[in-house]
């Protein structure tokens, strides 16, 4: 009667090893978001040294998001989109996700409105930066904070 | 695969500002899932978006994988002339997935 009950220990120590690793998995990627110098350089890659001024784009972006899967996002920029001004690229920045750029969208005069409409994919809640590159040179910017309930860990996020 | 999806106006009038919605059906891999296995799934996403009209580019997206899974896409565009609109998408592999639209400018 012995076996059985050391095949049952070990069954249960083996399913408690399996718990613990399926928890480190969880937690493992605790360090994989995008760190402070990462968005800072990202963002010096794309606009230099040029201080974006806030004002002028506007982000449309739900407060609470029950998954990051797909998040609708509408950022519109203040321009009259003429040959003389006109906005000439649109980044937008995802500082809680492991890669901190989701997009850049090259627009200019003949786009006729400066506004785009996407989807995002976001691992947790966060603050969804938007900067506008405009023909003269200057670079405005916006914002929206966004609560994520689920993304973080979630398989289907970012399979962590 | 489902062929792309996107809606123009026509027809507009001569520098009528026109919404297009553009809709692919593309897994955007991450690069940062796992399989069952525990093994990395290698990145597959949409990397480049454009518009030409009659052969002139009049709008670009790069993409990232912070893109949802099947990149839908909303943007404006001046109807300047009668013609065609192309729309492509490349992703990882260098598929190019296309499609055009006639539009027709009054």
């Amino acid at each position: 009667m012995a076996t059985p009950h050391t095949w049952r220990l070990s069954r249960r120590t083996l399913l408690r090893q399996l718990g613990g690793a399926g928890i480190l998995l969880t937690l493992g990627p605790a360090g994989a978001w995008a760190t402070q110098e990462m968005v800072q350089e990202a963002m010096r890659q794309r606009i230099g040294t040029r201080e974006p001024q806030p004002g002028g784009v506007t982000l449309r972006l739900p407060k609470i998001a029950e998954t990051g899967n797909s998040v609708p996002l509408t950022v519109t920029v203040e321009s009259p989109m003429t040959p003389d001004e006109h906005v000439l690229r649109l980044h937008v920045f995802v500082e809680g996700n492991p890669e901190p750029v989701a997009a850049t969208y090259h627009l200019g005069a003949r786009a006729g409105k400066a506004e785009i409409s996407t989807r995002l994919r976001l691992a947790r809640s966060q603050t969804v930066l938007a900067l506008a590159e405009m023909s003269d040179g200057s670079v405005r910017s916006g914002s929206a904070s966004i609560v994520v309930t689920l993304g973080a860990c979630v398989e289907e996020v970012w399979g962590y | 695969m489902t062929p792309p999806r996107i809606r123009v106006p026509s027809p507009a009038r001569q520098g009528e500002v026109i919404e297009i919605k553009t809709l692919l059906s593309h897994p955007m891999e991450t690069g940062h899932s796992r399989d069952v296995y525990g093994k990395l799934i290698p990145r597959q996403i949409i990397h480049t978006f454009t518009c030409t009209y009659n052969g002139t580019e009049v709008f670009r997206a790069d993409w990232h994988p912070a893109i949802a899974a099947n990149p839908y896409l909303t943007f404006y565009t001046v109807a300047t002339e009668s013609g065609r609109l192309r729309f492509e998408w490349i992703d990882d592999e260098g598929t190019v997935y296309a499609t055009e639209a006639d539009i027709t400018v009054v």
